[in-house]
């Protein structure tokens, strides 16, 4: 027989050293996640000041800021979020409700996974020769659409998930009392999962503002102050890319301003999506 | 004891037979290939409480559920035979009647509790809304009455506004059969009502269901015994897709006919 004693040892060794391998990787990557921030705001928060919300990008040497490109970025989240999330929150729903089980799902939530990691320059490249070049220049809506279509399956996904927790009890006492299917997901579905659906589209807000490549063949960038929704706009990602690159030292600093505002926002996004799902659950809504 | 057994018999002698409200005829029932239901004949008589029972997996609830045709939200389920609703004699199983409209006059509650995430009041009012019903004034009389019926309007009328998930497990189902009730159902389907409730819950629903049956007709499944004796008229005794036997309550639990009836209810198995 084996010696227990000698066994149990082996055992604790094991698990110390399990232990310090799975402490040692969290380590890493919260301290990576940290550098990034320490750089980010050692960097950055030195150039903030009122003027970065007052003035426009300024040409090389002289002063400036970064209201046009914040404007822009905010304009094309905006509109790609209100294109996105409907038809992924209605895609999710038919995924979860009318399509559950059926082989057309199966396929489209395939789809969807390739879409959900597809990169994002190939979007930006297919919205390029799809709206780019048949309107012959650049644009903020061309850069909504490819932001809408990063947006579109991870709302799809969440929508999915989120709808597919609420019970199927509550669906059977609508239908008990004569509700057809969509009137069921509208009244009783949805309302059941809003936190969920709320958390979805805030995280999906989140990933498309601080996206780059779909911007790139799409909005591209403005040095001055439009609104102009058919004309190129200013957005963060862009400015940051074009900035940081430069050999000029105020650019370089308002690159890295702008790279605090964006990882600022998504934190905030990230935050406020986490509380929501805390303070409420799953399931837990006030009353109406 | 003595003296509500006197008056439930005196109710019985006095009361004209009891019409016809549906007649279960050859109704069988499929899950694919698999047959679930087989060959069942009943008669639902009005405002009277008709029990199913029998063992698990016997069919019960299968059977209930195709009163309000809820199977048809499954794919691959199909009904043979007819389930006739007096007066008016439609089949509420047949192909071309639209299990909405079924739905829309048979009404359900389930198992466990099911308010919507939505105000006490709003839980009530939306089987009416899902009917037309826009008046305010409408809505509020028969949230009140349906709320009066399933003896939850004390408990609840100073809070309509609040979420319906806030009552208690035992409030929620009166909620539920409040519910059911304010779109005036013709038939009341129980599948199950008090399993997921405590006794005290259970007996406040067995008194309700006592009372609604003046003015609705009540199917109820139950895997309790005392409690089909104790709330039912009828009882039918289901087993492996089959009904075994129907009757006066009375007489299935102190004289069934079938042995197989008479050894669930001395409790040889189930």
């Amino acid at each position: 027989m084996r010696d227990p004693g000698r066994y149990l040892r082996r055992r604790r060794i094991a698990d110390a050293l399990a232990f310090m391998a799975a402490g040692l990787a969290t380590f890493v990557g919260l301290a990576v996640l940290a550098a990034i921030l320490w750089t980010l705001l050692a960097r950055g928060i030195g150039g903030m000041s009122p003027g970065v919300f007052r003035q426009m990008t300024p040409a090389p040497g002289s002063d400036g800021g970064l209201l046009n490109a914040i404007v822009g970025s905010l304009a094309m989240t905006a509109l790609g979020t209100l294109i996105g999330a409907p038809v992924g929150l209605l895609a999710g729903s038919y995924l979860a409700e009318y399509g559950r089980g059926s082989r057309l799902s199966t396929v489209v939530r395939f789809i969807n996974d390739v879409l959900l990691s597809a990169p994002s320059i190939i979007i930006g490249l297919f919205i390029y020769t799809l709206l780019v070049l048949r309107m012959g220049h650049f644009s903020a809506i061309a850069g909504a659409v490819a932001l809408s279509l990063v947006a579109m399956p991870v709302m799809v996904g969440t929508a999915e998930d989120m709808l597919g927790l609420v019970p199927r009890s509550l669906r059977e006492g609508s239908a008990a009392l004569g509700a057809h299917p969509w009137r069921t997901i509208t009244r009783v579905v949805y309302p059941a999962a809003r936190n969920g659906l709320l958390t979805g589209l805030l995280l999906a807000v989140a990933r498309i503002s601080g996206e780059t490549a779909p911007l790139l063949f799409t909005a591209l960038n403005n040095q001055f102050w439009s609104t102009d929704l058919r004309q190129p706009i200013a957005n963060l990602p862009v400015v940051i890319f074009q900035f940081a690159m430069s050999p000029y030292q105020d650019w370089q600093r308002l690159a890295w301003v702008g790279a605090v505002l964006i990882t600022l926002f998504v934190l905030l996004l990230s935050i406020l999506a986490r509380a929501i799902a805390a303070l409420f659950g799953p399931h837990a809504n006030p009353g109406e | 004891m003595m003296q509500s057994g006197t008056a439930e018999e005196e109710r019985r002698a006095a009361a004209p037979a009891p019409r016809l409200k549906a007649r279960v005829e050859a109704l069988s029932f499929f899950y694919g290939d698999f047959q679930a239901l087989k060959n069942l004949n009943i008669e639902v008589r009005e405002r009277h409480v008709t029990a199913l029972i029998g063992p698990s997996g016997c069919g019960k609830s299968t059977f209930l559920r195709c009163f309000n045709r809820m199977h048809d939200l499954t794919a691959g389920t199909r009904y043979e035979g007819c389930i006739r609703l007096y007066p008016e004699d439609i089949n509420l199983v047949a192909h071309d009647v639209d299990p909405i409209e079924v739905r829309m006059r048979i009404g359900m509650v389930f198992q466990k509790p099911n308010p919507f995430p939505k105000s006490i009041f709003e839980n009530v009012a939306y089987g009416l809304r899902l009917r037309g019903v826009r008046s305010r004034v409408k809505l509020d009389e028969a949230v009140e009455r349906a709320l009066r019926g399933a003896a939850l309007w004390d408990e609840v009328k100073d809070r309509l506004s609040h979420s319906g998930l806030s009552l208690s497990g035992g409030q929620q189902q009166r909620l539920c059969i409040a519910r059911a009730l304010a779109t005036n159902p013709e038939i009341l389907l129980f599948d199950e009502p008090t399993s997921a409730l405590d006794p005290i819950a259970t007996a406040r629903i067995e008194e309700l269901i006592a009372v609604l049956r003046e003015q609705v007709t009540v199917v109820i499944v139950t895997h309790n015994m005392q409690q089909a004796a104790r709330v039912s008229d009828f009882t039918a005794f289901m087993y492996l897709g089959e009904l075994v036997e129907v009757g006066e309550t009375s007489r299935i639990f102190t004289n069934p006919g079938k042995k197989a009836t008479e050894d669930y209810i001395t409790g040889r198995y189930g």
